[in-house]
């Protein structure tokens, strides 16, 4: 039947070979320079984490751009050079298939996945090796094994995080309560996660790690900082009305000028800490309390330091 | 009655002729012709898609600015969560189910659905609980506000304390949807499996058959889990049970695995057929027989038996244990494979083709580069460290509108003008349908593109204030919706005026193969009647110069005079 349709299949079509070879090229240069661009898509890295994440990003991103490139090249290029005359009604090339074609873009690109599955574990352990961490009932309390684990990895800590709706509080070992995370630099900081409601999500994009906060359990948690700032936290995990504002800052400091942090803030009154939903609340009701239900904001916590929510941050 | 130049059979017709006296009137009654159940889905969803567009212009004109001002924020929450429902449960599932009762009665020369009372029944309940959700606005307190996951323990969290409250009433609109997609699905599978016209091996089906029985089958194993799930949810929230709720020992992350056990697959329900859609469109239009078609067909099912073990890659910051996370990079990753089987066997289709850009392979080309970027970012999101900075970002939201509007959108639409003068009997205006696709390509491309960086960049979703830094993102974005918002005008304009007055459409008018075509436009209200062709050749054969069926001359023929 396909022997009326004129096939370019006499010998080697070199031109087609040129083409196919000069496409790849440029495809491949074109995505090794995306990739080489995508680290400042992504806000500074801060964290050990980060540098594993951001490398495994750029590899996708590298991949991802070569496919999607080549993919989309080839559609142009089709849609140029095979379009048809306008009132040809006859047929293209009937071609119905080709089994090694097949099996070849069914096999390289299960490789292609394999290999990426291979390295998102690798990293994804190493990450868990970085920053262990441990999941257990408010109730229970940490079963013998578990607590080990958490010893073996504390090096600071641990600072008890709350997350409520919708403010941030957290606690550190000498008792000192905070609107915003203090940490030294280059420590691993280990803390415990909890809500005393809903789930929330302790996200800080410059350190590339989230975690979902369940209530009702408590999560232990590491990160290890490595840089000097201030950045955002985020709640990542939705919360309800004021979602959007439940987010604090992360005062990465030096060693020294977190314990002299430590120390003043130790010798501070208390008092009420940051909650934008509170003000944001009171000013709904002061309007005539308009809009759809939502729960009252939790009181904000009462805290030695409020932070300076307008400070600028880094990421 | 003074007659007029409609169809004569119009008179014992169950099934919609174009200028017919009381045409209209069969759309609104419990008709069981599956032509015009097919009809009513669709119009009743493109309803809802501009409900559900509408609440997305209101989002978008507030995420212009960083700061929460046109609305407030409780509202916010409640039009997003609405949005998402709406979209999916009122838009794409009965779209989709339309396409099904228009298509596979007539692709495999069935007369008519296996039961064609549940499928009548079926889809009377979609306005059923449209009407359940949209009176959820007008409760007090507002509609459920806790996201389209409605993850407890937000979503039982009910502040004003009444018993009938808008989380109550999306349960059951929910469950309700569930009902009658469990219905939907059986009788999609029995018609396939049991009704094809003799000579129509399995091997010789076309391709949106194929997608639509591995789409409903995920439905018949998937939807149990979503409604014990959410049969569970209404007792927390209503009866003060605890399945979910810590205070009283319950769990609510194992409302999240029942949750995403179905709403995964969900995805694949909704892009099954879109595919199929591809499948068919793209070897009409290049006049090529489908590349490697018993790959195709097969891969559909091995996506529904991955779609079904890769939901916990939505729970990887959950507090997921590694070995867990480990299992679903692989599975997640592994159903990269029979996707791309199909996107590289579409692109080496299009090779060597005569390929014609008509307003529905506009929309097929321009779903299928969206696709390949949303398949990308969809890897990306699969690989558990990437997934642990960008999950619950704008990544995630731009990743999965790029699948959800700019695929399966663009597929429905493509599939909706390739059908159109089958199913209505009328030419839509070509002019118009290329202003709709340009529109829709550039407004899409404005919302979604720019919004992965903002997410990259750590802009969590579901925000309706932001840092300043995200503005620009956002702005460009909401240009961009309102965009897609303006290109649905040359769209109902186009349907409308077409459907009341353009050209007679003929049997065939793209030339194409398949069974459907061999009918008159539109179909008699039993399709082939008494006299089902008998298949001989496998479908799309372009150029092969084979004909579908025995006697194909007749049938042609006889549409032709019909």
């Amino acid at each position: 039947m396909t022997s009326t349709s004129p096939k370019p299949s006499a010998g080697v079509p070199v031109k087609l070979l040129i083409v196919v070879l000069v496409a790849t090229l440029l495809d491949a240069l074109a995505s090794v320079q995306i990739a080489r661009t995508s680290l400042s898509w992504l806000p500074v890295p801060a964290s050990t984490a980060a540098p594993y994440v951001d490398r495994l990003f750029q590899v996708e991103v590298g991949i991802g751009a070569f496919i999607f490139l080549g993919c989309v090249g080839f559609i142009l290029w089709a849609v140029i050079f095979n379009r048809a005359e306008k009132y040809d009604e006859t047929d293209g090339l009937p071609i119905e298939g080709n089994t090694k074609l097949e099996i070849a873009w069914t096999v390289i690109p299960f490789v292609i996945v394999m290999v990426l599955a291979y390295q998102a574990i690798h990293v994804s352990e190493t990450l868990s090796a970085l920053g262990p961490k441990a999941k257990y009932d408010v109730e229970g309390g940490l079963g013998a094994e578990t607590k080990e684990r958490v010893d073996l990895i504390k090096a600071y800590g641990p600072i008890q995080v709350i997350a409520r709706q919708w403010n941030w509080e957290f606690v550190y070992p000498n008792g000192v309560r905070s609107s915003e995370l203090h940490l030294p630099i280059d420590q691993r900081a280990n803390f415990q996660l909890s809500s005393d409601d809903v789930i929330h999500g302790f996200y800080v994009p410059a350190f590339r790690l989230k975690q979902d906060i369940i209530p009702g359990s408590v999560i232990s948690y590491s990160i290890t900082p490595t840089r000097e700032g201030r950045y955002r936290l985020r709640d990542s995990h939705f919360s309800g009305a004021y979602f959007s504002q439940n987010q604090t800052a992360v005062v990465v400091q030096s060693s020294d000028a977190f314990d002299d942090w430590l120390a003043q803030a130790a010798r501070q009154p208390l008092v009420p800490g940051l909650s934008q939903a509170t003000a944001l609340y009171a000013d709904r009701l002061a309007k005539g309390d308009k809009g759809w239900a939502t729960v009252k904001p939790a009181p904000p916590p009462m805290v030695n330091d409020p932070g300076t929510p307008d400070a600028p941050h880094d990421a | 009655m003074t007659t007029t130049n409609y169809d004569p059979r119009v008179l014992k017709a169950q099934h919609p002729v174009p200028g017919a006296p009381d045409n209209w009137k069969r759309f609104f009654t419990f008709n069981t012709d599956a032509k015009v159940i097919g009809i009513q889905y669709m119009a009743l969803a493109l309803f809802f898609l501009l409900v559900g567009g509408l609440l997305a212009m209101v989002m978008r004109g507030e995420l212009i600015t960083p700061p929460a001002d046109l609305v407030d924020p409780t509202v916010y929450n409640g039009l997003y969560t609405m949005h998402g429902t709406v979209m999916l449960f009122l838009f794409l599932f009965p779209i989709l189910n339309g396409f099904n009762n228009l298509l596979i009665p007539t692709m495999i020369g069935a007369p008519d659905m296996a039961f064609p009372k549940v499928n009548a029944a079926a889809f009377w309940l979609v306005p059923v609980f449209g009407v359940v959700l949209m009176a959820s606005f007008f409760v007090p307190g507002g509609p459920a506000s806790a996201g389209w996951w409605s993850y407890p323990p937000i979503s039982i969290q009910n502040p004003l304390g009444h018993f009938i409250n808008g989380q109550f009433l999306w349960i059951l609109a929910v469950a309700l949807s569930g009902i009658s997609s469990i219905m939907g699905a059986i009788n999609f599978v029995t018609t396939i499996i049991r009704m094809r016209a003799p000579g129509m091996g399995f091997f010789r089906m076309p391709v949106f058959i194929w997608t639509a029985w591995a789409a409903q089958t995920l439905q018949l194993i998937g939807l149990p889990a979503l409604t014990g799930g959410a049969i569970m949810l209404l007792f927390d929230l209503s009866f003060g049970t605890s399945f979910f709720r810590p205070e009283g020992g319950g769990d609510p992350v194992l409302y999240q695995h029942f949750f995403w056990f179905y709403s995964h697959p969900a995805v694949y329900v909704m892009v099954l057929p879109v595919f199929g859609i591809f499948s068919e469109l793209i070897t009409v239009y290049s006049r090529k027989p489908l590349f490697g078609y018993k790959f195709v067909a097969l891969a559909s099912f091995v996506i529904t038996f991955l779609g079904l073990i890769v939901w916990v890659h939505h729970m990887f910051y959950s507090g997921t244990p590694q070995w867990m996370r480990n299992i679903f990079i692989v599975t997640t990753m592994l159903i990269a494979v029979p996707t791309g089987v199909k996107v590289f066997a579409w692109l080496a289709t299009l090779w060597g083709g005569k390929i014609r850009l008509t307003t529905p392979m506009l929309f097929v080309l321009g779903g299928l580069v969206n696709f390949i970027l949303g398949g990308i970012t969809g890897i990306m999101l699969g690989t558990a460290p990437v997934d642990i900075h960008v999950g619950n970002t704008y990544f995630v939201v731009a990743h999965f509108h790029y699948v959800i509007f700019n695929t399966i959108g663009f597929g429905i639409f493509a599939g909706i003008y390739h059908w159109f003068p089958k199913f209505t009997g009328r030419m839509y205006y070509e002019g118009l349908g290329k202003v709709h696709f340009v529109l829709t390509f550039i407004g899409a491309t404005l919302n979604w593109l720019p919004l992965h960086w903002a997410g990259l960049y750590g802009m969590p979703r579901r925000v309706a204030s932001y840092d300043p830094e995200f503005a620009i993102w956002n702005v460009i974005a909401s240009i961009g919706a309102f965009l897609v918002g303006v290109a649905a005008i040359p769209f109902i304009l186009n349907i409308v005026s077409s459907w009341a007055r353009g050209a007679k459409a003929p049997p065939n008018p793209w030339n194409a193969i398949g069974l459907e075509w061999l009918l008159p436009s539109p179909p008699p209200s039993e399709n082939f009647e008494d006299d089902v062709p008998t298949v001989i050749s496998a479908p799309y054969g372009y150029g092969m110069g084979q004909p579908l069926v025995e006697d194909e001359e007749y049938y042609v023929r006889r549409a032709l005079e019909a």
